[in-house]
């Protein structure tokens, strides 16, 4: 709807712009923009995925035998990722030659009243320390920049001998989504000293043995 | 009552200040989008309280499907001249005595989302054109004892850049034994560490609650 008004002068039709610039009309490019910034708005990816790292202990060379690192049963604690997001855990240690009386599991869950729980109790000194320490920082108490905050705490981590020592193994049947939960709780709870290793045959067996016996759902029994 | 009397013309709203806005969100819109890739599985990654971003590049991507596919992922690195991909291809192919035409490199060099196609069948994925039938040999790297194609691609990946950091990207219904076997196969290949790639979920857990 640019308009360009011409008026005529007399006969002679002398043509005269009008001292005002012409109006340049400016919906459909808006349209265009408005379409264009939906469009793109809905196509971006804001929220850009995390990563979380876990470091896993080096294999063992075969030709290489070596003593199984010893440490306290008194501050071990085995959890178990069962079939159908079931999770089961035990403390201490169990050796194989104890196949015929093994030690029961118990169940515990996913949330912040099950498996959070258990290790928070187990884990309260450093637990305490870490999270005194973050708000000390937020409140302003300790001026220190990102970086290092994250190596205090890792050095608190080091340092620290009391709480639990977890071993996460898994049951043939868990899926991914539990062993992200599992390694997730153990950042949440700021557990010192956990890694992940393979199950045990008689390990297995006392899973087993957990799912069948009481049937808590009924239906479920393997 | 005196009646109003309204101007006959529509009055003209200078429109602009407006345009202007709009063409800078537009523009920042324009910079900072990435187009999501399509992926060749649909993954539904679990959630964790990772603050972590992922990195740029120097990614080695594992997806691993629901159903049991494996699918590899690398980039180019940070320069794209570097050409790692195509690289690493070309050594995959010798290995299995397939050899890629330059513009088959070019296309792989190109290729957008992950890749789950055996190696024997790259060519014929590669000269393929339309979508549809690329689909079509996405069928997942093999991951058997027997024939084990992933643990080649990730040698001969990191032989090329030794600088690739290894990602887990696996649904929340992916087996645990899928995603064990393929840990297994990068220790076997000295990867110790490794990014699990997931969402974020704010969890926080308060001083009191660990005081009480």
């Amino acid at each position: 709807m640019a308009e360009i008004i011409q008026e005529e002068k007399g006969k002679g039709g002398k043509r005269k712009a009008k001292k005002h610039p012409p109006h340049i009309d400016m919906t459909p490019m808006v349209d265009l923009m408005c379409l264009l910034i939906t469009f793109f708005m809905l196509t971006t990816a804001f929220s850009k995925s995390k990563i979380m790292e876990i470091i896993l202990p080096e294999k063992l060379q075969e030709n290489q035998p070596q003593d199984a690192p010893r440490i306290a049963a008194a501050r071990t604690m085995n959890i178990i990722l069962g079939p159908d997001s079931r999770l089961f855990w035990y403390p201490g240690t169990v050796k194989e030659e104890q196949f015929n009386a093994l030690p029961p599991l118990y169940e515990t869950d996913y949330s912040a009243d099950g498996m959070r729980k258990l290790l928070l109790d187990r884990n309260r000194t450093l637990a305490r320390r870490i999270a005194e320490f973050r708000a000390e920082v937020i409140s302003g108490k300790i001026v220190i920049n990102q970086d290092s905050v994250q190596s205090s705490i890792s050095q608190m981590k080091k340092v620290d001998d009391t709480g639990p020592i977890v071993l996460i193994k898994a049951y043939k049947k868990a899926n991914y989504g539990n062993f992200v939960d599992i390694l997730d709780e153990m950042n949440i709870c700021g557990i010192a000293r956990y890694t992940f290793m393979k199950i045990a045959w008689y390990e297995e067996r006392m899973v087993e043995a957990a799912i069948s016996s009481p049937p808590p759902s009924g239906s479920s029994a393997n | 009552m005196p009646k109003i009397k309204l101007p006959t013309k529509s009055p003209r709203i200078d429109m602009t200040p407006m345009v202007d806005t709009f063409c800078v969100v537009l523009t920042f819109l324009m910079l900072t989008t990435q187009m999501r890739q399509p992926e060749p599985a649909t993954v539904d990654t679990p959630f964790s309280i990772s603050e972590k971003p992922t990195p740029d590049f120097n990614m080695m991507t594992f997806l691993l499907s629901p159903d049991g596919q494996v699918f590899m992922n690398f980039d180019n690195g940070g320069d794209t001249l570097s050409q790692f991909r195509s690289k690493i291809l070309v050594e995959m192919g010798k290995r299995y005595g397939v050899e890629f035409t330059p513009d088959e490199q070019r296309e792989f060099e190109k290729f957008p989302s992950s890749i789950g196609v055996p190696i024997m069948q790259m060519k014929e994925f590669l000269d393929a054109k339309d979508n549809a039938t690329r689909k079509k040999f996405q069928t997942g790297i093999p991951i058997d004892s027997a024939d084990n194609q992933l643990a080649m691609w990730i040698l001969y990946a990191r032989q090329i850049n030794p600088n690739y950091q290894a990602c887990v990207k696996g649904d929340s219904k992916t087996g645990f034994e899928l995603v064990e076997k393929v840990l297994d196969i990068l220790q076997d290949k000295n990867v110790n560490r490794f990014n699990l790639i997931t969402s974020l979920e704010a969890t926080k857990i308060n001083l009191e609650e660990i005081q009480q």
